[in-house]
């Protein structure tokens, strides 16, 4: 049995000049605990309102979302979502915006720091407990994010474009590091993106979505037998079907002479 | 350095006209001082102890009728901010009671609070009140919805939500509020003490005036001057401090 089944679902916006807007078209898709999905396509194709019906942030239009049997209302700390632009709290240091998901839970003030304390170590920031995220670059802010979502100990992790705001190396560098903490800390993954490079060094299944109306074109499996690395053949290979499925490869249209 | 030089330059600008002034008017020094009269009588109320206690007076009663007039638009503004619908009801009131200047209402606090000490604090209150709630209302209502859906990921609940997340959050929006509502105040705080107080500031100005004695009446003028550019130089620094604290550039 599928841990996250999305049934027939529809979602539309009605638009302000009242016209509707169909954000998704009958979407269906089935989710494995301990995937890593990569939902990938244009803007507007629906793939952040899917996360955010999945996260329990919106509820869609037609259809059911569950979760491990259940049906998804609303958003619960057993899913954590990352978003792009971090949200984390300015007025509170690294450390206290790691603990904030911990505050909620029955915990004592020695336990909870531990426990940030611990997940900063994994992200790198130990040594940045005490500074508040203005200080910090958006590399690092993000880490932090990431390390406040994996404190509440979550079976999965939503992530909203969380590497869009961030420079290219940056990027890269935080792929590698997310790619290999969560899979170390087994959590189910769903990521939305609009790169297709970074859908393909992640994910072990790439969800495309196109526009007008939002929905699923194709899921490819990535097997990339573990290995992430971005220059091999077998890499470029999967990210030539990907370019395929949105029609950006060129046809060849050499003439050959004989 | 160059701020040395403008402060300075500015001062010589004001007493050079101050003096032609004088000069030209040739008005009684009963009626209007020179610059050094004014240095005199201010010296006058500065050895007998009469400004040092008026200023206690006015500062203190300022400082009641502000804190306790944010305090409570604040908590209100949080409130009504996060239940739209009430607020919508209180939007029309609050908008046509907003621009009523505060001593307008002199009469009625008269009859409602006597005089002495309380019209004063509550002029200071009205003053300050207003541009805090609606700056808090429009603050908690146009929040970055980011930390709400982060709030409501980790099952942080309805009461706790507004002091834990959104207070803070708003809370450099609310602070350029604040700043506005210490200059309206300060500025309510002179009239207010003319309604039968027997210290402060405002007093000091009637009772110069009653006694004829215009350099006493200018060197009251030019300390609530002094005194409210000090205050919003310090309610400026701890802005500054907050939107650096917050990761907020700072506007201009």
């Amino acid at each position: 049995m599928s841990y996250i089944k999305v049934e027939d679902v529809s979602r539309q916006f009605t638009k302000a000049d009242g016209s509707v807007f169909q954000a998704l078209d009958h979407v269906d898709l089935e989710i494995k605990q301990g995937e890593f999905i990569c939902l990938l396509g244009p803007s507007g194709c629906g793939k952040s309102t899917l996360l955010n019906i999945l996260a329990g942030f919106e509820g869609a239009s037609a259809g059911t979302v569950t979760i491990d049997g259940q049906t998804v209302s609303k958003p619960s700390p057993k899913y954590v979502t990352i978003f792009q632009n971090y949200g984390l709290l300015p007025w509170r240091t690294v450390l206290k915006n790691v603990e904030l998901g911990l505050e909620e839970q029955q915990l004592s003030a020695d336990e909870r720091e531990k426990i940030a304390r611990h997940y900063l170590e994994i992200v790198g920031l130990q040594n940045f407990a005490d500074s508040h995220p203005a200080e910090l670059s958006g590399g690092m802010q993000q880490r932090v994010a990431i390390a406040r979502a994996l404190a509440v100990d979550p079976e999965i992790i939503f992530m909203d474009e969380p590497f869009a705001a961030l420079d290219a190396l940056t990027r890269m560098k935080l792929q590698d590091e997310v790619s290999a903490i969560c899979r170390e800390q087994k959590k189910t993954i769903i990521f939305v993106t609009h790169d297709i490079d970074e859908a393909v060094v992640l994910a072990d299944r790439i969800v495309v979505m196109t526009p007008n109306p939002g929905q699923i074109k194709t899921i490819l499996p990535v097997d990339l037998h573990g290995q992430r690395d971005r220059t091999s053949p077998d890499f470029w290979d999967i990210r030539e079907r990907v370019f395929e499925c949105f029609a950006l490869k060129p046809e060849d249209k050499t003439e050959y002479y004989i | 350095m160059h701020k040395v030089k403008y402060i300075g330059g500015s001062l010589i600008i004001l007493l050079a006209f101050w003096q032609i002034v004088t000069w030209l008017g040739g008005w009684n020094e009963a009626l209007f001082p020179s610059p050094l009269g004014t240095v005199r009588g201010l010296g006058e109320l500065l050895a007998s102890g009469v400004l040092a206690a008026d200023i206690r007076a006015s500062l203190s009663r300022f400082a009641l009728g502000y804190i306790s007039a944010v305090v409570l638009a604040m908590a209100l503004g949080l409130v009504l901010g996060w239940y739209k619908k009430i607020w919508n009801y209180l939007n029309p009131v609050a908008q046509v009671l907003r621009p009523v200047s505060p001593v307008a209402w002199l009469p009625f606090i008269v009859l409602f609070f006597g005089i002495g000490e309380m019209p004063a604090l509550v002029i200071i209150f009205i003053a300050a009140f207003f541009p805090v709630l609606l700056a808090t209302v429009a603050a908690v209502q146009g929040m970055e919805p980011v930390y709400l859906k982060v709030a409501k990921n980790f099952g942080i609940g309805q009461p706790q939500i507004l002091g834990k997340i959104v207070f803070p959050a708003v809370f450099p929006r609310i602070a350029t509020g604040l700043h506005l509502a210490l200059g309206t105040a300060w500025v309510f705080l002179v009239a207010g003490e003319m309604a039968g107080a027997q210290s402060g500031l405002g007093f000091l100005i009637i009772d110069a005036r009653n006694n004829l004695r215009a350099d006493w009446l200018m060197a009251a003028i030019l300390t609530i001057g002094v005194l409210g550019l000090v205050l919003d130089g310090i309610v400026s620094y701890l802005e500054g401090q907050i939107y650096r604290r917050w990761g907020l550039t700072r506007r201009t």
